[in-house]
């Protein structure tokens, strides 16, 4: 019961300082717009994705790019946490650090929820096919994308410890990551070597897996959607147990 | 009643350092124990091992009865922590910030309002309680610190330099509160300060510490006049001579030469002073000017550490000589 209240906590502070932020609140309805509108036109003229409409084709992308950056971006607040102190107030509190960390996950995962939710409204406009079922399948499909990613933050945040050693890990494992899931072209067309590097990376089956729901039968999955979120799962699990590990160290 | 901290031959090294070195130490129920050290004497790593943050090297300590090393649940719930640093959420309100505390803390949920209403009273911050933080004064920051130490009713308190960096009306305030608080049944308070005169005023007792050793342990009375009485300081052209002459006088038995100024140590000052100034003018040494010390903390921590907890007094005494000899020269 005391933990569940620690958690509960943790977890409304997040929230609430996300929507307390406007600067944040306006950059998670601007970036999406901008990436859409602005990338995706662009690549829709250089690059071309036979039997589909790019814009269609790269949104299930974007909303993982919206989630993969958010949460990079979130696990700074660990450093922030750190720097202003407040970390210390709930590190000396009787809470047990899996709980710390569980309550710190599931706060900022539901902002980076919240940030991919954002995205979908933006289908109408582009012309891709919406409807409020794709939406609840998708659903479950982003919690599973977004608790990993989320944990990667924290996690890194946790080790590196400054703002500086964050920010270079950050650019280093965001834009890998997006470029080599396959939101922004099919994987059927790249070289052998970096198709295995491609499925190496766990957002490529997070991408695939909102793809197979969300363009209803027009998209020739990469695997059945089964395997795609049984992988994203394990991936949770690790990178869960990594994130309870790295809080759970003393000194 | 056991004592509500029992410290057992606690160690704490950092590689070949060792920040606190075999420290034995009772405290007792509803006592005001002050930590004084220098800087790095191993007061912030005796209280980090004591709150359960840091893990001891060897040796153990009981805080409210239970074991730091193996009931870490059972302290933490027993303790309330004011760190040196400040450890607020600024974005949020001091309503929240307590509430917060509250949850982490399981304050049962009833008693929860009652309780964040009166400790916000005590720290007399009630009009401020829905405003944010980041719009708060450090001082009253401190203030909600202190109220949020004391939301989940600890057992003991930890005050880690309470009052740094604070203006004097906010320093003069946050000593009330702390004297209020002590009226409280059954709280013991344990605080660290650079500020001597805040230990003094405040503390049961002091335990000073340096070089990861205590050096020094009693009630701050005990430990002034355990320095030896009082200190004469005589200003004149011939030190030495004057010096010697209360040696062989035997007008005090520890005599020192500092920047011309003749240091004696005497039991009581009011009858020793006019037995130096007599055998003084008899032997035609002129006396320019006296003062007076009744020893306080500073002379008491100077003794066992060796060094001066206020690094201004050396200019303060530079000025002053400037002064006179300004004067001189008129």
């Amino acid at each position: 019961m005391s933990e569940f209240r620690g958690i509960r906590t943790l977890w409304n502070r997040e929230i609430k300082k996300f929507l307390r932020e406007k600067p944040r609140l306006i950059n998670a309805f601007c970036q999406p717009l901008i990436w859409l509108f602005l990338f995706g036109t662009g690549m829709r003229f250089s690059a071309t994705v036979s039997g589909y409409n790019y814009q269609e084709f790269i949104f299930p992308g974007l909303v993982c790019q919206a989630m993969l950056f958010t949460a990079m971006f979130m696990g700074i607040s660990v450093i922030w946490d750190r720097e202003f102190g407040f970390l210390k107030e709930i590190l000396v509190s009787p809470l047990s650090r899996s709980s710390i960390f569980l309550g710190k996950m599931l706060g900022v995962s539901t902002d980076v929820m919240f940030q991919g939710i954002i995205v979908f409204p933006f289908a109408f406009l582009i012309g891709a096919h919406m409807d409020l079922r794709i939406f609840l399948e998708a659903l479950p499909v982003m919690i599973l994308i977004t608790i990993g990613l989320v944990s990667i933050g924290l996690v890194l945040a946790s080790v590196l410890k400054s703002f500086e050693g964050f920010g270079l890990f950050q650019t280093f494992i965001n834009l890998p990551m997006f470029f080599l899931s396959g939101a922004l072209f099919p994987l059927s067309n790249v070289p052998v070597w970096l198709q295995g590097i491609c499925y190496a990376n766990p957002l490529t089956y997070g991408v695939d897996a909102l793809r197979t729901v969300m363009m209803s039968g027009t998209w020739a999955p990469l695997f059945p959607l089964y395997i795609d979120m049984g992988v994203l799962l394990v991936f949770d699990v690790i990178m869960f147990s990594l994130g309870t590990y790295t809080f759970g160290r003393t000194d | 009643m056991f004592p509500i901290i029992e410290i057992q031959h606690l160690t704490r090294q950092f590689g070949s350092n060792t920040a606190v070195n075999d420290i034995s130490l009772n405290i007792e129920r509803g006592e005001v124990f002050g930590l004084l050290g220098p800087n790095g004497a191993g007061k912030s790593t005796l209280l980090s091992m004591l709150c359960t943050i840091l893990r001891p090297t060897s040796g153990t300590a009981t805080v409210n009865g239970y074991d730091i090393i193996h009931n870490h649940h059972q302290v933490r719930q027993s303790i309330g922590i004011v760190f040196q640093d400040p450890s607020i959420d600024a974005d949020m309100t001091a309503r929240e910030n307590l509430q917060m505390h509250a949850d982490l803390y399981d304050v049962p949920a009833d008693t929860q309002d009652a309780r964040i209403k009166g400790v916000l009273e005590l720290v007399r911050l009630t009009d401020k309680a829905d405003d944010f933080l980041n719009t708060f004064s450090g001082g009253m920051r401190r203030r909600l610190e202190i109220a949020r130490g004391l939301l989940h009713y600890p057992k003991v308190l930890f005050l880690d330099e309470p009052t740094i960096g604070l203006d004097p009306q906010s320093r003069e305030h946050i000593w009330e509160h702390i004297r209020n608080l002590r009226k409280r049944e059954d709280m013991t308070i344990i605080l660290t300060t650079h500020y001597m005169e805040e230990a003094d005023r405040l503390c049961d007792r002091i335990a000073i510490i340096d070089h990861g050793s205590i050096v020094a342990l009693d009630r701050p009375e005990a430990l002034k006049s355990g320095l030896g009485g009082d200190t004469v300081i005589l200003g004149t052209n011939d030190g030495q001579r004057l010096c010697d002459l209360i040696l062989t006088h035997h007008l005090s038995e520890e005599v020192t030469l500092q920047n011309g100024e003749v240091k004696a140590t005497v039991s009581n000052a009011g009858t020793s002073l006019p037995r130096i100034t007599d055998a003084a003018a008899q032997d035609g040494i002129h006396i320019e000017y006296i003062s007076l010390n009744h020893p306080d903390m500073n002379d008491v921590f100077m003794h066992y550490t060796g060094r001066d907890p206020r690094p201004e007094t050396n200019k303060e005494r530079f000025s002053r000589m400037a002064m006179m000899r300004r004067r001189r020269i008129k």
